[in-house]
């Protein structure tokens, strides 16, 4: 098992309210070994962390990975390198694969996999449904055994609102959190922007807040009605978050995530009609981003996902109304995260808790802290390197990005998973 | 080859939408219209225009959506000028094809076309040619986004029979929603000057239109009052599957013009439709067929209005000093 004696960094913990300058992390056996001012054991390799922000591991709970089955989107081996080098130790891939993983048949294959090509932790989403067609109940049981800790159909939402409270009464047997994707089908239609005055004059179909506010409405009535732990993946309306908030002081065991884009981009930059900007939910209006900000200050947003989309450029390069749906985010999200902090519109402290300690609550697992004892899992920032997006770059398979050529403000210098060296830049 | 790539009078290498146009642009435009059509009252066309820059060239029609009077308008346009055209009607969008858009838009670049008319059933298409195309790109309709040309051609129609557009009250009435034409005709006749009022079912008027600067009516016996111009739209029935209107004869009791309607607008108010109508719903006969109605103009004025911006796109001069 490896060690890692990280020197000299400014150990941030929010998790732990740690805060310290030039101070060292020691890891050994791939678990966190000491914080502080440290004495390693002779022949430790050593990483210099000078001048660098020294986290937990980050920890992304929606990534789509394209393996098996859609590996021209994306593979294991190419997904988790675009992770580490976005930071992250740990990421949770969504269950819309080929063939769909629900069941333990395909969720055991995606970790032998991830344990030949994998440079992250993968943990593995469930189908909450057969096939994710929002009929019958998938076997969570039996993928629960083999490793799975949330079950979710995103991206598709869940219709039947028998079924759901159905998949949620039988996911507290494995205490399995329940993903929400809150999007009504029928309401999205053949949306493919935001409904409002920009789609009105792009000449656009819409989709309107509605759609996501009608479904955290019921999701929230189905979690008082069943109990079972619930998390709504890409939060992106005003009204929505209302509704998560009042739930939250109600007591239900409701957790919320938004993105990167829906922090930074509004609707209007779907002018040019770049498919890049076509995302799932799609992006929404000043108003909302506003209060998106408020929502994660204030905690109603709990985590920050990519909602990592690869898609090859044969599906982009196409019309408005046929582009595949998504941005390929692993390798932006920090950068786009510490431009918010730079504009002083969210502070450092909560963009790594929400990337840290938040998701690993909301998932039940022990990464996202450097407490000792907890996995040898580390991100090394440098806050004061600023660097131009070039999506040519990317690890990942998937270029599409509406963020290319931007200038981000800092970026991740070392990814350390259990002690290893995942990425160095 | 040379004079495609210089700028031209109207400072745009591509006519994407009348929302990009200035009061300028378009006034170059709809003079050059005037002027066409002035000189092909007094001569035979195929001889007159032949000193256009656009003569010899090739000028690609490129239809991903059938619209039969748009293209021949744009076709007999492109020969009056000495064009030879190119008509390519791909049955189906790219996608469907295993090919995409840019690979197609490439393909035909390929062919050395001068310029791109470009019919397309997704808004933002003639953006995407016009990105990866060296070529000027005429959009001759996109989704329910924008068809520039045919706005033009209803404000030069409008100046033929009102003089000015300037001041004059346009009621827009239909399916808002997804009419192109509707949009064109907002943003180019706001340009210009005029008032403009939309109304029809709330089912099909786009979310916040009223941000557009336009009045929004859903009763036609309010919108029509004081009216100078009356513009129908095109309702295609086919495409509501139900839940947008309930039945044409509702529609056609609620929204249709008749000839009780017609008598609460201005008197002489313009009546215009961009065609093919559906007489008995969007209007009755008498009212299509009535003295008030300019949709004959319409058709003559569009083909006039595309060699215009078909001519000053190539290079050509602005021609009419005085019209307008």
């Amino acid at each position: 098992m490896a060690n890692l004696w990280i020197r000299n960094g400014r150990v941030y913990d929010p998790g732990q309210n740690l805060d310290l300058v030039a101070s060292d992390v020691l890891i050994l056996d791939g678990k966190i070994a000491a914080v502080g001012k440290v004495e390693a054991p002779a022949g430790t390799p050593v990483m210099e962390a000078k001048g660098l922000l020294v986290c937990p591991g980050f920890i992304d709970l929606h990534v789509q990975l394209g393996e098996p089955g859609k590996t021209s989107k994306e593979t294991i081996a190419s997904g988790t390198a675009a992770a580490a080098r976005g930071g992250f130790t740990t990421i949770a891939c969504t269950a819309d694969l080929e063939p769909v993983n629900d069941s333990a048949f395909v969720s055991y294959f995606i970790h032998q996999k991830v344990k030949e090509d994998g440079r992250t932790r993968v943990l593995p989403i469930g189908a909450l449904t057969r096939g994710m067609k929002g009929e019958e109940l998938a076997e969570m049981g039996s993928m629960w055994e083999a490793g799975v800790r949330a079950v979710s159909d995103s991206p598709h939402s869940v219709m039947n609102a028998y079924v759901f409270r159905k998949a949620m009464d039988y996911a507290k047997r494995f205490n399995l959190l329940v993903i929400s994707h809150a999007e009504d089908a029928n309401l999205r239609g053949k949306g493919v922007m935001n409904e409002g005055f920009h789609s009105a004059k792009f000449g656009l179909r819409g989709i309107p807040k509605a759609a996501e506010e009608l479904m955290v409405a019921r999701d929230i009535l189905l979690c008082e009605l069943t109990g079972a732990r619930l998390h709504f993946a890409h939060i992106t309306a005003a009204g929505s978050l209302d509704r998560i908030r009042s739930a939250k002081k109600r007591g239900l065991p409701v957790t919320a995530e938004t993105t990167p884009h829906h922090l930074l981009l509004t609707d209007e930059v779907v002018g040019k009609y770049d498919t890049n900007t076509k995302v799932l939910p799609p992006l929404r209006e000043a108003a909302d981003v506003q209060a998106l900000l408020v929502a994660l200050d204030d905690g109603t947003i709990d985590s920050l996902s990519c909602d990592h989309r690869p898609q090859p450029v044969e599906d982009k390069q196409v019309e408005y109304d046929h582009a595949e749906f998504g941005i390929s985010g692993l390798e932006t999200a920090l950068g786009l995260y510490m431009k918010l902090v730079t504009e002083k519109k969210i502070t450092l402290r909560r963009v790594i808790s929400a990337m840290t300690e938040a998701p690993a609550r909301i998932m039940n697992i022990e990464s996202g802290s450097l407490e000792v004892g907890r996995p040898g899992d580390v991100t090394l920032v440098d806050l004061n390197a600023s660097w131009q997006v070039d999506k040519s770059e990317f690890l990942s398979r998937g270029k599409n990005t509406p963020f290319d050529g931007w200038k981000l403000p800092a970026r991740v210098r070392s990814t350390v998973v259990g002690g290893k060296v995942a990425y160095s830049l | 080859m040379t004079s495609l790539t210089a700028p031209n009078s109207l400072g745009i290498k591509s006519l994407l939408g009348a929302e990009l146009l200035d009061r300028g642009q378009i006034d170059k435009i709809i003079k050059t219209a005037f002027a066409f059509k002035a000189a092909s009252e007094n001569a035979s066309p195929d001889t007159v225009f032949k000193n256009s820059p656009l003569k010899g060239k090739t000028v690609a029609l490129v239809f991903f959506e059938d619209s039969t009077r748009t293209r021949i308008s744009f076709e007999v346009a492109a020969k009056r000028l000495g064009a030879n055209t190119l008509i390519f009607s791909p049955s189906n969008s790219s996608t469907k094809k295993g090919e995409t858009l840019f690979d197609t838009a490439r393909t035909l670049e390929a062919m050395k076309p001068d310029v791109i008319v470009l019919r397309h059933p997704s808004a933002g298409t003639p953006y995407h040619f016009d990105q990866i195309l060296k070529v000027p790109v005429v959009n001759a309709g996109d989704g329910f986004h924008e068809h520039p040309t045919q706005a033009l051609l209803d404000l030069m129609t409008i100046q033929e029979f009102k003089g000015k557009v300037e001041g004059r009250n346009v009621l827009i009435i239909g399916d808002i929603a997804h009419s192109r034409v509707a949009r064109s005709n907002i943003y180019a006749l706001q340009t210009m000057g005029a008032k403009v009022r939309v109304c029809g079912p709330p089912t099909l008027l786009p979310p916040k239109v009223e941000n557009l600067g336009v009045e929004v009516f859903w009763n036609l016996e309010e919108a029509v009052k004081g009216q100078d111009v009356v513009m129908l739209l095109r309702i295609q029935f086919e495409r509501f599957a139900g839940a947008q209107a309930p039945s044409k004869s509702e529609y056609a009791r609620f929204f249709g013009l008749n000839a009780r309607t017609i008598g609460l607008c201005e008197k002489d108010a313009l009546i215009m439709h961009p065609g093919p109508m559906n007489r008995g719903l969007e209007l009755s006969t008498e009212v299509a067929d009535g003295p008030q109605s300019v949709i004959l103009s319409q058709v003559a004025n569009g083909v006039m209005l595309r060699m215009a911006v078909l001519h000053l796109l190539v290079g050509g001069e602005v021609l009419g000093g005085k019209r307008g």
